[in-house]
């Protein structure tokens, strides 16, 4: 009973990080329909940024904040100068550019930040609390994990639903064309689209990363990871990512606990199969139940 | 070209300052390809007037409601609002240049509030800047507030602010063309772009509309294209016609009426 406990809370715990991962995929699909690929390394890099910060004497919270503002600065600079001449242009394209950057970021990374493993500080102590005398899998930095992943979603949601930002952004997402005719400045929410999901991803990054090595290649496993979760979302819903985030880090934590951590990779490629066919749409396809 | 190019317009002595075109297209050419949508294509739409512009299908309409609009630009020949040149006139410059317009899909967002499709529309008078709303800016709120206001006013003017918190593609067609066009309104443009108002209207809702555009032109000028011919005759002031991209004619619905270049156009040769 106990492990079942532990292993459930460990999955809650990596699933939010997923759950996180994912949205910031969603983001970027639901407003310019690409795939971004590039997430990961983009994640690596601001992680990168957040330890430089904190070698250099600072505490834990200022590399964190700095991070999270370079993947705000790193995400908009990629839509500028990279993505946006693309645009229009194919969407294969768009797809093969991500590619393309991945590679040159963890390149570039390697050669600025060195390709050793460097261990990267947590805020909060990574042993498991105790309850009743007995420890339990759920660490401080996890359920720092769960609140820090919670209150950003909480905040994209507020920022989409409940102001005129969001509401000329889900505009510009669902229809350009007119959305251009209201006065929306599309090329620009494209931008901010970018700019929020390369936040959410560098929060991603830092939750890996926390108590644990990083390199440059730390975030690539969670490239599948986060990509599993948001096509079983769907992949065109916020809800369903983080929904579908939960569940994979719930169902990996169960598979690595009871039949072995090494089939973990596989598990997750069998759930995107399996979704791919039974439900192509993701778990709540409701557009495609309203395409008559 | 027309047979009596001035006679729809006010005489010289008349043209006052105010009485500067609200829209004009000089000499506007567009291509695709090789195919000539529009050519040499002009007209002037006066202030508070509703200005028709009819042809048969394929003659050029729509592209010059796009040029007009932003979304094509011309190969040759100029836009000008109120005498002033729009160079690289951009879609999103309308709202900023007191402009709106409305489509014949009507574009609204379906899976969104009736109230929330005008406020986007309602941006022309949002003070906050991008970075200000982006932080929550105290000031945004208040803002918020006043478009929600005036998005909530302009369905009100149109009989249906009772809609205001219903789904918009969950609404019947008629509706859904009256949310679009409060969407339109909601900003205030001093030139209204109707894109077949009428089609998919019943005859009694284009009555309706006859008279709401009639009535908008105390404050603003109207340039429409339609296909319904007796509205266009009805409710329009100046009405241009154009023919495989040439503008065949143009001045009041009277004299456009008996035009034997029009007549020809949409009968053919040899009635």
């Amino acid at each position: 009973m106990q492990q079942f406990i532990n292993t459930a809370l460990g999955g809650l715990t990596t699933g939010m990080v997923y759950a996180a991962f994912a949205l910031a995929l969603v983001l970027i699909w639901r407003s310019t329909r690409v795939v971004n690929f590039a997430q990961a390394p983009m994640a690596m890099v601001t992680t990168f940024v957040a330890l430089a910060v904190i070698d250099a004497g600072f505490s834990y919270w200022i590399g964190f904040a700095v991070a999270l503002a370079a993947g705000l600065v790193l995400g908009a600079i990629m839509e500028r100068g990279v993505m946006r001449h693309v645009q229009g242009k194919g969407e294969i394209n768009a797809v093969i550019l991500t590619l393309g950057l991945f590679i040159v970021l963890h390149a570039a990374a390697a050669v600025v930040f060195g390709n050793d493993f460097r261990s990267f500080p947590a805020p909060f102590g990574v042993r498991g609390i105790e309850v009743g005398g007995r420890t339990v899998a759920l660490t401080g930095f996890g359920i720092f994990t769960i609140i820090a992943v919670l209150v950003v979603m909480g905040l994209l949601v507020a920022l989409f639903r409940f102001t005129d930002l969001g509401l000329r952004m889900r505009a510009a997402a669902f229809n350009p064309e007119v959305a251009r005719l209201l006065g929306v400045r599309v090329p620009r929410m494209m931008t901010l689209g970018w700019a929020l999901a390369s936040l959410v991803g560098s929060l991603a990054g830092l939750l890996i990363a926390g108590g644990s090595l990083i390199h440059p290649s730390y975030m690539d496993s969670v490239v599948v990871l986060g990509f599993v979760a948001a096509v079983l979302g769907g992949l065109d819903s916020p809800l369903g990512a983080v929904v579908g985030g939960l569940l994979l880090g719930v169902t990996l934590a169960f598979v690595s606990g009871y039949l072995g951590s090494q089939l973990v990779a596989l598990a997750a490629l069998l759930i995107l199969m399996i979704v791919l066919m039974v439900r192509p749409g993701g778990i709540f396809s409701t557009t495609a139940a309203r395409r008559v | 070209m027309s047979k009596q190019p001035t006679a729809s317009r006010p005489s010289p002595g008349s043209t006052g300052a105010s009485r500067v075109a609200e829209l004009e297209l000089d000499r506007v050419t567009v291509r695709f390809g090789g195919l000539v949508a529009l050519s040499d294509a002009a007209l002037t739409v006066r202030p508070h007037t509703v200005h028709g512009v009819i042809g048969p299908n394929g003659a050029g309409k729509t592209t010059l409601f796009n040029v007009a609009c932003g979304f094509v630009r011309p190969d040759e020949g100029q836009i000008l609002r109120r005498g002033e040149h729009l160079t690289r006139l951009r879609p999103s410059d309308l709202p900023g240049l007191g402009m709106a317009r409305t489509l014949q899909g009507l574009g609204l967002f379906d899976r969104v509030t009736v109230l929330d499709n005008v406020m986007i529309g309602a941006d022309r008078h949002a003070r906050t800047g991008f970075w200000a709303s982006a932080l929550a800016w105290p000031t945004s709120g208040r803002e918020e507030r006043a478009l929600r206001e005036r998005a909530l006013g302009a369905l009100a003017e149109l009989g249906i602010a009772d809609l205001a918190p219903l789904v918009a593609g969950s609404l019947p067609y008629p509706l859904r063309k009256k949310v679009a066009l409060a969407r339109a309104l909601v900003g205030e443009p001093e030139l209204l772009l109707l894109d077949e108002p009428a089609s998919g209207l019943a005859a009694d809702e284009i009555d309706d509309l006859g008279e709401l555009v009639r009535g908008l032109t105390d404050r603003m000028a109207v340039l429409l294209v339609e296909h319904h011919m007796d509205l266009v005759m009805r409710i329009c002031d100046d009405i241009t016609v154009l023919d495989f991209g040439r503008v065949i004619a143009h001045g009041p619905p009277e004299q456009v009426r008996n035009d034997p270049a029009v007549l020809e156009a949409y009968l053919g040769e040899d009635v």
